[in-house]
């Protein structure tokens, strides 16, 4: 198989794996870390392409998205601490009242 | 197989297991350790792609700051909460139904497309050679180029520490 398209094959599965995980766990920090797979599923097709077709903007575009991933980490880990500190667990279950 | 090939699909390989295994593991310590292995696998295919400065990133970003804040926070958690025992919600088969219909779509796009030629890759660098990625040459553009983009995440992870203190100082005003 081509290298190109090996790397797009495994991003594309790191996505979807990172989607069903997000629809299927129940514990809230699980979710959060199954949205990092889908993020770097998504970052690996973008240095797939930078790489391919040899552009600067390309990488650079990829280390604003590491900030701002640490930068999102850096807030929903607090949020989440919160929510089970109110109450007293991370199944999502609990929390269904969010829906309005 | 070139050795280089070798390493590379032992590394998607490695990648794909600790995604499987993400889905798998009960414990949120072993998710996290699981994530730890696809991302420091991810690094590797980095590496071995040639882009080096997004590779070590890749580990100190991901690994050395995001994965040992959520590791941090796991063992900080209360291991008898339910959702620590029971892995899955409800509506499991239509969740995997529909994440394998999105992989199927969009992996249809992938093998339908075609490799880059040499004419439309000199196209898209008019008049100055292909960007290097090693660090030396990559780190020199990064700071001509885009210098304000650089500046600019400085502000955005500022906001992010206030935002942050904030949401803890709001959590601690509830309480008392």
């Amino acid at each position: 198989m081509d290298r190109t398209q090996l790397l797009l094959w495994l991003s594309i599965a790191l996505f979807a794996l990172g989607l069903t995980g997000v629809m299927v766990r129940r514990n809230a920090l699980v979710m959060l870390m199954c949205m990092e797979l889908m993020l770097n599923g998504v970052i690996l097709s973008v240095v797939t392409f930078a790489e391919r077709t040899a552009t600067t903007s390309g990488a650079v575009l990829v280390f604003l998205v590491f900030v701002v991933a640490a930068a999102e980490i850096a807030i929903a880990i607090p949020i989440v601490l919160l929510l089970a500190r109110q109450r007293r667990t991370l199944d999502v279950g609990a929390y269904s009242g969010l829906k309005g | 197989m070139s050795p280089e090939n070798v390493l590379l699909y032992f590394f998607a390989a490695a990648a794909l297991g600790g995604g499987v295994l993400m889905l798998l593991a009960r414990h949120p310590m072993r998710v996290a350790l699981a994530l730890i292995v696809t991302m420091v696998s991810l690094a590797g295919i980095y590496a071995i792609l040639g882009v080096h400065v997004i590779a070590v990133f890749q580990v100190l970003i991901y690994v050395g700051a995001v994965m040992v804040f959520m590791v941090y926070v796991i063992m900080l958690l209360d291991v008898r909460d339910p959702s620590f025992l029971e892995r899955y919600g409800r509506a499991v088969v239509p969740s995997v139904a529909i994440a394998a219909l999105l992989a199927v779509a969009l992996g249809a796009a992938v093998s339908g497309g075609r490799a880059v030629t040499a004419a439309e890759l000199a196209e898209l660098h008019p008049g100055r050679a292909p960007a290097s990625f090693a660090v030396q040459p990559f780190s020199a553009e990064f700071i001509e180029d885009y210098w304000l983009h650089f500046e600019l995440t400085s502000v955005l992870l500022l906001a992010a520490v206030v935002a942050a203190i904030a949401v803890v100082k709001a959590g601690r005003r509830q309480d008392g």
